[in-house]
């Protein structure tokens, strides 16, 4: 104990004891109560039938599915979101009255058509073009993992277009002065010091985009397109009348990818966040530079090493 | 004193005549005439408002002027004449013309996501094109006049004010710009890291390039400068050596800046 002795009467270490917190017990009590409680109910009722579910995840056609359907949109879709989106950002910031205004159209077009809709129609499109559009077949193109990376892409970029924008935005207008102070044009400014920096704020948003167009690729039964996951769970649900088991299935998928998503997500944004530190990491740093310029001789003439 | 000789029998390095600058509806520059020569060091003062860092700013075209004309070298900034036109520049000529003036900035502006070196490697591998190592190697140079050799890895944030003021220098160097702006260096830092930067910032005016400074740093003002411009209002009001214009300054407006400053300074 760290009461003050007879002899030294000067206050010595704080060893207190904490502030009870009776709420927090009763909370935790409750939640592992709801919580057992649905899990009993769910390994046990057997409208789930969990053996089914498993069986299903296991088909080849739903396996085949999810890596070159419902994975590969994903990533194909935001690939082209993305990198339609951030170009979108900087057209509507430029000084080009025209870019300015085909970039605001655009995202006013694609963030008011329902994603659904815009699947459905473009799964129909070769109606409307029965001897193709120039050399593009677009009846052979129309359900095909292609014009789904399409649909999903373009609907992407409207959103992308305002999550860069605001990064854009974010980034302090002395960079771009600096920049252009030693020679840079706009462009290579934007490319090298704005958007870098612009990225940090962009990552997270982007990341949620990304587990979010995941789930959104369960859309594409609108096409329709078969070569993925959903469209062949759900096919086995129709087949069999067990439509739970089979949801159940899709959601157990859905569940685990957007978990490790979720982890690469992380990742991204420490890469992207460097010169960034943590507030914590960055004032331990800071103490450090300031005791260094302290023990430090400030002026070197040129050619005097030190 | 001046540091040495300024021949004003070769032409000005700059040269702005009748300089007007306004932000819509407020005249900021109300008719700027200001001759800059080879190797020479002036200080611009005066209260603040008084349009200062707006004038730095047009010369490397931070903002485009309404009236008059800023010659750099000999040639016309931001515009330039054809068949009897004025006709304004192209982004690719602006670049190259700022790319031959450096510019330090009151709140630094380095680039955060990139370390001491690469700010200063930037300029030379993107707009000059010099080889990496080359580049490098011009970085480590200055690295070492500016007194941070051993902060080359670190980044900005890692640094002081006055580190960072020291590698905005630098980085501005790395471009062998034929003249160097500085807008209120100093203004940005604590008290206790003023120094660091005006002593790198004296060095450079004794190795003789030509520097325009706006500052409210007096001793630097008297000790480097080889002439000082006073300005209020957006005029010219007064100039001439330090020595003329702070020692024995002519007009109020002056004199009442001058005994405003000399309270706010604390003593060297």
């Amino acid at each position: 104990m760290s009461l003050s002795t007879p002899t030294d009467d000067r206050p010595g270490t704080i060893d207190a004891i904490p502030v009870r917190r009776p709420g927090r017990m009763v909370a935790v009590v409750a939640v592992v109560a709801v919580t057992v409680l649905l899990a009993y109910e769910i390994v046990t009722n057997k409208a789930f039938d969990w053996p089914f579910t498993f069986e299903a995840m296991n088909q080849n056609t739903v396996i085949q599915g999810f890596i070159f359907g419902t994975l590969f949109a994903t990533v194909g879709s935001m690939i082209l979101g993305v990198g339609l989106g951030v170009a979108l950002a900087v057209m509507r910031m430029s000084e080009n009255p025209v870019l300015r205004v085909v970039a605001g159209g655009y995202v006013w077009f694609f963030r008011a058509i329902p994603r659904y809709a815009l699947l459905v129609i473009l799964g129909g499109a070769g109606a409307f073009f029965p001897g193709g559009l120039g050399p593009i077949d677009i009846n052979r193109l129309s359900t095909t993992i292609w014009m789904a990376i399409l649909g999903l892409g373009l609907s992407e970029a409207a959103y992308m277009a305002e999550i860069a924008r605001s990064g854009i935005i974010s980034v302090d207008k002395g960079q771009r002065e600096a920049a252009e102070a030693i020679g840079m044009n706009p462009s290579q400014t934007m490319r090298r010091i704005v958007l870098p920096q612009a990225m940090r704020v962009i990552v997270p948003p982007t990341g949620n985009e990304f587990i979010a167009m995941f789930k959104d690729t369960s859309l594409l039964v609108a096409l329709p397109l078969s070569g993925e996951m959903f469209f062949q769970l759900r096919a086995i649900g129709a087949a069999t009348y067990k439509l739970i088991p089979t949801m159940m299935a899709a959601a157990l998928y859905y569940l685990v990818t957007a978990t490790i998503l979720g982890f690469g997500q992380g990742y991204l944004e420490r890469h992207f966040g460097r010169g960034y530190a943590p507030l914590q990491a960055q004032q331990r740093r800071k103490t450090r530079a300031v005791a260094d310029t302290r023990g430090e001789t400030p002026l070197m003439f040129p050619g005097s090493d030190h | 004193m001046a540091n040495h000789l300024v021949d004003r029998s070769v032409p000005p390095l700059v040269k702005a005549v009748n300089v007007h600058k306004s932000f819509g509806p407020l005249e900021v520059l109300k008719g700027i005439d200001l001759e800059v020569y080879p190797g020479e060091v002036v200080v611009l003062l005066g209260p603040s408002g008084s349009g200062k860092t707006t004038f730095l700013r047009l010369i490397n075209q931070m903002e485009l002027l309404t009236g008059g004309r800023i010659w750099v070298d000999g040639e016309l900034i931001g515009v330039e004449e054809r068949g009897g036109k004025l006709h304004r520049r192209k982004d690719s000529d602006i670049a190259r013309q700022r790319s031959r003036i450096g510019m330090v900035f009151q709140q630094f502006n380095l680039f955060p996501h990139k370390t001491a070196l690469e700010n200063i490697t930037e300029g030379q591998l993107v707009v000059t094109r010099k080889k990496k190592a080359a580049a490098v190697e011009r970085a480590r140079d200055l690295l070492r006049q500016v007194g941070l050799s051993d902060k080359e890895a670190a980044y900005p944030g890692q640094l002081s004010g006055g580190q960072q003021q020291r590698v905005a220098i630098a980085r501005a160097l790395a471009m062998d710009p034929d003249l160097m702006l500085f807008d209120e260096p100093t203004s940005a830092l604590d008290p206790e890291l003023v120094g660091e930067v005006l002593t790198v910032m004296k060095t450079l005016a004794s190795e003789g390039v030509t520097m325009i400074v706006v500052t409210h740093e007096m001793g630097f003002a008297r000790e480097v400068a080889d002439r000082v411009v006073f300005m209020d209002g957006g005029v010219v009001v007064e100039q001439g050596t330090p020595h003329d214009v702070l020692g024995n300054p002519q007009q109020e407006r002056i004199k009442a800046f001058l005994s405003r400053v000399r309270h706010e300074e604390s003593p060297a």
